[in-house]
C-alpha cells in the first residue's frame, strides 16, 4: 500500500502503533475517504478499543487481520484462525460487525473490494479475517477491468445525523460538507449529542447497531453449498477450505458435503438447513473450535470440531481420517 | 461575526464546574479561530476523553469526540485524508501526556499540521481527581494522598524535543496572551502546541489549599515567569526558582511539516 496508494491519489501513513492506525482510519473515513489498516494478532488486540468506537459511531472502515498463532506474540509467521471470536466480540459492550474469510489470493482481492462496499453500506467496521496461509500464498489472480463500488448513502440535509432510515442505517454526514455533525463514542441521541444516562435511549441505540447487521444477514451472506444431499458435511472458511477442496478433488465420487463460508459474521445459520440428510457436520478450523461452537447452537445435527493448532494447515489425510471415523 | 457564533447554542449549558478554567481556554481558542476567518464547514475540532475533551461538543463545526488519549491519532487521519480541513485538537494533561503520550510525541515528530490546545489542570478532573503526569511534586490527589512522589512532565519541553514547529505556554489568567498564542499556532504550518494551565476547583483546588477559585488563578499568575525573564536569569547565572511556570512563546521554527497542502 505504501508503494501503490500515493500513485493512485491515495494516502499512506505508518502510524506509531495499531491503536493509532485504527484511530487514523476512522478520522480519514469521516472525511469521506475509504480507509483501511492491516495487522496480525497482537496489533488486532490493540485495535479493539477503537473498533468499538467505529461500531458506536457507525464509521465505515476495513481491517485486515492475517491471523497467526496466539495468544500473545505466539507464532508470528504461522497460520491460525484464533481471532474469529475476538473480531466478533473483542471490544467491550454489545455490537455487531461483518467478517469475511478469503481462502485464495483471488478471494483476498475480491473480498477486500466487497469489504469496502459492505462497510460503506452498513456503516460498520468490516474485517477481512485471513490467515497466514492465505496471506503468504502465491497464486494466479485475475484482476477485472472494473470493480463495483457502492457509494455511501449521504445524509439528507435537514435530517438529524444519527436518525436511521427504514434500513436502520443513517445517512452519512461527511466532514467538510456543512453538516456540522458532532460524533462521539458516548451514547448519543439522533442529533449525535451525548445522552449517556438515558437507559431507554442507550438500549434503542445498541439494538439498532446490532439489528442493522443481524437483520441483513441473508443479504450479505456469501457461501457455497456442494453435495447438499450428503450425510457427512464439512464446514470450513479461510485456509482449511483448501484442504476440503483437495479431498473432494481426490474423491469425486464420495459425495462429501461441503459448506464453505466467506461471510462468517453475521453467521449464515440458515445455510446449515440446506443439508437435509446431514448426520454429521465436521468443522476443521485452525483454532479450538470457535465457529464449531457457533454452528452447534444453530443445529440439531451432531457437530464435530476438528481443531488444529501449531500453525500448519490440516492435511488431506487428517480430514479423510476424520471422515472415516464418522462414516 | 463574533467567536460566540461558533458555539452550539442548543448544547448549552456545558458540563464544566463553576470556576473551571476550561471555558476560558475554549473562548480564547474560538476568538483566535474567528480571526483566521476560517469557514465553519472547513474546520474540525477533535478531542479525546476528559473535561477538556467535551469542548468540541459545544462548537457548531464538524467535531470528533474520540477515545481516551487518541485524539491526535484520529486528527492525523482527518488531516491527511483532507488537507483542506483546518483541524484543532482540544486535550488535557491526562489525555495528552499519559494514555496519549505516544501519539503526542509522534505527532510532534511528524510535525503534522494540527493545532493542539491542552488544558492542563494538573489532575484527572472528570474521573475523581487522580494524579496525572503533570501533578506537581508533593501535590495531593485521590491517588497521591500523601503527596505526589513523581516528577511531572514539562509538556512544552516534550513537544519541543519531539519536533513541534510552534510551542507556547500560558495560563487561564493570561487570556489575551493565550488567544494570541493560539492564533500564532493556527497560523504556523506543522504541529502547534499551546499549553494552558487552568484551575480546577473541584478536583485540584480543594485538595491543594486553593479555597477560592481566585486564589488559584492568582497562584497561576504569580507563579508565571516570562520566558524572556527566565532566559535573562540563566544568562546572568542567577538561580531560576523551581516553582515557576515558564510562559510565553517557547518555540517557533520551520521544520518540514506533514499534511500541508503544497
Amino acid at each position: 500500500m505504501a508503494v501503490k496508494l500515493p500513485k493512485k491519489g491515495g494516502v499512506f501513513i505508518q502510524m506509531e502503533d495499531e491503536i493509532a492506525s485504527m484511530a487514523s482510519i476512522i478520522g480519514a473515513s469521516w472525511t469521506g475517504a475509504r480507509a483501511m489498516t492491516a495487522t496480525s494478532g497482537p496489533g488486532f488486540s490493540l485495535m479493539m478499543e477503537n473498533i468499538g468506537y467505529a461500531a458506536m459511531t457507525e464509521t465505515p472502515c476495513v481491517v485486515v487481520n492475517i491471523q497467526r498463532g496466539g495468544p500473545s506474540t505466539g507464532q508470528p509467521t504461522m497460520g491460525a484462525q484464533g481471532d474469529m471470536m475476538q473480531c466478533r466480540f473483542g471490544s467491550h459492550g454489545d455490537y455487531s460487525v461483518i467478517a469475511l474469510c478469503p481462502a485464495s489470493v483471488q478471494e483476498m482481492y475480491e473480498l477486500t473490494a466487497k469489504a469496502f462496499n459492505l462497510a460503506d453500506k452498513y456503516r460498520v467496521p468490516v474485517f477481512l479475517m485471513a490467515d497466514e496461509v492465505v496471506g503468504h500464498m502465491r497464486e494466479k489472480i485475475i484482476i477485472p477491468d472494473s470493480v463495483e463500488q457502492v457509494p455511501r448513502k449521504a445524509l439528507v440535509k435537514g435530517t438529524l445525523p444519527f436518525k436511521a432510515d427504514s434500513d436502520l442505517i443513517p445517512g452519512f454526514p461527511q466532514f467538510g460538507k456543512s453538516y456540522g455533525v458532532h460524533v462521539t463514542g458516548l451514547t448519543h441521541d439522533e442529533r449525535g449529542y451525548p445522552c449517556a444516562t438515558n437507559p431507554k435511549l442507550h438500549e434503542s441505540l445498541v439494538m439498532r447497531l446490532v439489528d442493522k447487521i443481524e437483520s441483513a444477514r441473508r443479504e450479505m451472506a456469501d457461501f457455497d453449498i456442494l453435495n447438499p444431499d450428503a450425510e457427512l458435511v464439512f464446514i470450513a472458511y479461510g485456509a482449511p477450505v483448501r484442504t476440503v477442496q483437495q479431498i473432494m478433488h481426490d474423491h469425486p465420487h464420495d459425495n462429501i458435503g461441503f459448506l464453505r463460508i466467506r461471510t462468517v459474521w453475521p453467521f449464515p445459520e440458515y445455510a446449515l438447513g440446506e443439508f437435509k440428510n446431514a448426520r454429521h457436520f465436521l468443522v476443521p478450523e485452525m483454532n479450538l473450535g470457535q465457529i464449531a461452537r457457533e454452528i452447534e447452537r444453530h443445529t440439531k445435527v451432531s457437530v464435530t470440531s476438528l481443531p488444529k493448532l501449531g500453525g500448519e494447515l490440516h492435511t488431506p489425510a487428517e480430514l479423510l481420517a476424520a471422515r472415516e471415523a464418522y462414516r | 461575526m463574533s467567536f460566540e457564533d461558533w458555539y452550539r447554542q442548543d448544547r448549552l449549558p456545558h458540563i464544566y464546574c463553576a470556576g473551571c478554567g476550561n471555558g476560558t481556554v475554549v473562548n480564547c481558542t474560538l476568538a483566535a479561530v474567528e480571526q483566521m476567518a476560517w469557514k465553519k464547514e472547513d474546520t474540525v475540532f477533535v478531542s479525546g476523553i476528559g473535561c477538556s475533551s467535551r469542548a468540541p461538543g459545544y462548537i457548531v463545526t464538524d467535531s470528533l469526540h474520540t477515545t481516551h488519549g487518541r485524539a491526535i491519532a484520529f486528527a492525523t487521519g482527518v488531516k491527511l485524508a483532507n488537507p483542506d480541513l483546518h483541524v484543532v485538537v482540544f486535550t488535557g494533561d491526562g489525555d495528552l501526556a499519559a494514555i496519549g503520550g505516544n501519539h503526542f510525541i509522534h505527532a510532534c515528530r511528524r510535525n503534522i499540521d494540527l493545532t493542539v490546545v491542552c488544558m492542563n489542570n494538573q489532575i484527572y478532573g472528570m474521573t475523581g481527581g487522580q494524579g496525572s503526569p503533570t501533578t506537581p511534586l508533593g501535590c495531593l490527589s485521590s491517588t497521591t494522598p500523601y503527596g505526589c512522589a513523581e516528577t511531572p512532565f514539562d509538556l512544552c519541553d516534550l513537544a519541543i524535543a519531539a519536533g513541534a514547529n510552534y510551542v507556547s505556554r500560558w495560563t487561564s489568567y493570561h487570556v489575551k496572551e493565550l488567544e494570541k498564542a493560539v492564533l500564532a499556532g493556527l497560523q504556523t504550518p506543522g504541529f502547534s502546541f499551546i499549553e494552558a494551565l487552568v484551575q480546577c476547583p473541584t478536583a485540584f483546588g480543594r485538595r491543594n489549599k486553593f479555597k477560592q477559585v481566585a486564589d488559584h488563578v492568582e497562584y497561576l499568575r504569580s507563579h508565571s515567569m516570562l520566558k524572556a525573564k527566565h532566559d535573562r536569569l540563566l544568562e546572568q547565572g542567577e538561580p531560576v526558582p523551581t516553582d515557576m511556570f515558564i510562559v510565553g512563546e517557547l518555540m517557533r521554527r520551520n521544520r518540514p511539516a506533514l499534511g500541508v497542502k503544497p
